[in-house]
């Protein structure tokens, strides 16, 4: 589904990752862990060419999705970031309603008239598990939400749009305990819908969330297997280091 | 004493220093606001007829009280009868008369050392013209001599001077002081120089913001923050010596000094504080916001106009009170290029005045304490109620825009 071929990425002479090749499967949920600086979050905004925002950025190798190079040259970059949506570290809604959050996509889009737009936001806040929290409050900012609420937001704002890939970048980080719990319920009800690649810091959620399991460090990708395997019996003494706590 | 006591003294008395600066500032703010609120209401209890002088007709003549654009028009000789006043007025030919008019019927040694006849003379003169109205320095008034009456004097009226549409502040016997030419004017000026710097320092500001490298901001943004700082004045002779000949031309019109042109300048000279402002706030807008309008498929011209401009509206607001504060209030270049005739403005392409011209230009000739000196003062709340309103609604506005789910 999601395959990268030689890849190496440098911000300006800085080699941020060296030499990746990983295939990722589809309809599975696969986590990137590694310590801070390690590379996996430029490695998953590879994946819908946010790092084109980077001046100086260079990238060689291959990125394909779904067989496609998402760097060629007839690729539309809009239409890429419609099919791969991304969910960031920090909640950021816009400051609008809860409603045009969700519908903000449709709408740059140009997707559908209004009948159309609003059962597709209530599609994907029942999606994300929010609709009941928020079904009687659609016109209120989003902003009053709380930090957990907010996160359920983008994704369902990230799902109205309709995307074959999610891209999560330490969704729950910033988030309680309680909060963390519900997005991850979340990510394995989406599972089955979406192939889903999620960046974390927190081993035990990669452990419980994920089917597969890519550990970096310092731009490499070090191990890459099943998660259970990955976190019972690594290959390699960086990783066991790494998930028993004693670096990073 | 230990150094820690000694940090803390030092603490102490730099809060003091600031309560008592914050405290001076607040106070002189508010001294020079009531300052300029005292000298002008003195306006509307000075006498409508010049300091010192006084109307005096015919004992018969039933008239009571003239307003001061009749007594105007009767000294412009525009009203002639006196029952074009009033239909109760006798039907007699309006004799205008002024204090210097008495030379024509005696010499100067007829009337006595120092003047001392003068107000027997004046009276006889009154006495013998039924139709007479006399504008005379009451120094030498023949009040209390029969035949002779005086008219009451009256207040300078705030209908007067606010609905007045003519500005003729040294005018005799009775200025007048209508403030809607100078208000139009400035309005004039300030909106059409708003209608023009807005759209273009927005656009300026957006490139900049958006568009532009780093290469072309990094000259760029400095040269823009250098304009706002050329003085005034240096604007105003850009504008006498370019823009005047070039409006002159363009619109082939006889004289270039037209509101058009005070426009113009005005909006070069807020430009930069437009942009500089607009840009600030647009660049301010957090990138996360950006990024998640971008990873939803939006492209850059759909992120900036439905996620950037709406987070950055506060502060372009701000932009906007800003370039008007000082479309309203600039002074110097205005005056320089707006022909300066104070006269009620039908189309753009005529010389208007501002208030802050008027001010500026006249000023140095009133007599302090005057009811001219106290007109300008009034001018002066006026632009201070024009600012204050525009701040304040724009205040609002950005407010609402704010609270406003987009």
């Amino acid at each position: 589904m999601i395959e990268a071929k030689d890849i190496d990425f440098y911000y300006g002479s800085f080699h941020a990752l060296k030499h990746i090749n990983m295939r990722i499967a589809a309809q599975s949920v696969t986590a990137l862990i590694g310590p801070s600086g390690c590379g996996k979050s430029t490695f998953l905004r590879l994946f819908n060419r946010m790092n084109d925002l980077i001046p100086e950025a260079r990238l060689t190798g291959k990125c394909l999705v779904g067989g496609e190079d998402i760097y060629g040259a007839h690729v539309q970059v809009d239409d890429l970031r419609r099919r791969i949506g991304m969910v960031f570290q920090r909640p950021n809604p816009f400051p609008k309603s809860i409603f045009e959050n969700v519908a903000y996509g449709l709408r740059v889009n140009g997707m559908g008239d209004r009948r159309f737009i609003a059962d597709r936001v209530e599609e994907s806040l029942r999606a994300a598990a929010l609709w009941e929290e928020v079904k009687d409050k659609l016109k209120k900012s989003a902003l009053a939400l709380s930090g957990g609420q907010q996160q359920r937001l983008c994704i369902a704002r990230a799902l109205a749009v309709q995307p074959t890939v999610l891209l999560m970048d330490e969704p729950a980080s910033a988030l309680d305990p309680i909060s963390t719990m519900k997005i991850e319920d979340l990510i394995f009800h989406l599972r089955s819908t979406y192939t889903i690649v999620i960046v974390t810091h927190n081993m035990q959620q990669a452990s419980r969330v994920s089917d597969h399991t890519g550990f970096f460090m310092l731009g490499e990708l070090v191990e890459y297997s099943e998660t259970r395997k990955m976190f019972t019996n690594p290959e390699k003494t960086e990783t066991q280091n790494y998930i028993t706590g004693r670096f990073g | 004493m230990s150094t820690k006591k000694l940090r803390r003294a030092g603490e102490y008395v730099i809060e003091k220093l600031l309560t008592v600066s914050g405290a001076v500032t607040g106070l002189t703010m508010l001294t020079i606001t009531v300052f300029l609120f005292k000298e002008g209401a003195g306006l509307f209890r000075s006498p409508s007829v010049e300091k010192g002088y006084a109307l005096y007709v015919h004992a018969e003549n039933p008239v009571e009280r003239l307003s001061v654009n009749e007594i105007k028009g009767i000294f412009d000789g525009e009203i002639t009868v006196w029952n074009a006043l009033s239909s109760d007025y006798p039907h007699a030919e309006i004799v205008p008369y002024r204090i210097e008019d008495i030379f024509q019927r005696y010499s100067e040694s007829e009337l006595g050392e120092d003047y001392a006849l003068l107000p027997d003379k004046l009276a006889e003169v009154i006495r013998e013209t039924s139709g007479i109205i006399a504008f005379l320095p009451q120094q030498y008034a023949p009040t209390g001599m029969t035949g002779v009456k005086t008219l009451p004097s009256q207040d300078i009226r705030p209908a007067d001077f606010f609905g007045g549409t003519s500005w003729m502040p040294t005018a005799t016997p009775a200025p007048l002081f209508g403030v809607l030419p100078l208000i139009l004017g400035t309005l004039f000026v300030s909106i059409v120089a708003i209608l023009i710097a807005l759209p273009l320092g927005l656009s300026v500001a957006i490139f900049l913001s958006e568009l532009a490298g780093t290469r072309t901001r990094k000259w760029m943004k400095p040269a823009i923050e250098l304009l706002a700082g050329i003085p005034s004045v240096v604007y105003g002779f850009f504008g006498l010596v370019v823009l005047v000949p070039l409006v002159q031309r363009a619109f082939a019109l006889p004289v270039g000094e037209t509101a058009f042109t005070g426009s113009l300048i005005l909006a070069i000279m807020a430009l930069p504080t437009i942009i500089t402002v607009a840009e600030d706030a647009m660049r301010n807008t957090p990138r996360e916001l950006r990024e998640a309008s971008l990873a939803l498929g939006a492209g850059h011209w759909q992120t900036i106009r439905k996620v950037i401009i709406p987070y950055a509206s506060s502060g372009i607001s701000a932009a906007v009170v800003l370039g008007i504060g000082r479309a309203i209030g600039e002074t110097m270049a205005v005056l320089m290029v707006t022909g300066n005739a104070a006269v009620m403005p039908h189309s753009l392409f005529e010389s208007v005045r501002t208030i802050p011209a008027t001010i500026a230009a006249e000023l140095g000739e009133a007599p302090a304490g005057g009811a001219h000196y106290q007109a300008l003062f009034v001018l002066g709340c006026v632009l201070f109620l024009l600012t204050l309103l525009i701040s304040v609604s724009a205040e609002w506005m950005a407010g609402k825009q704010s609270s406003k789910i987009l």
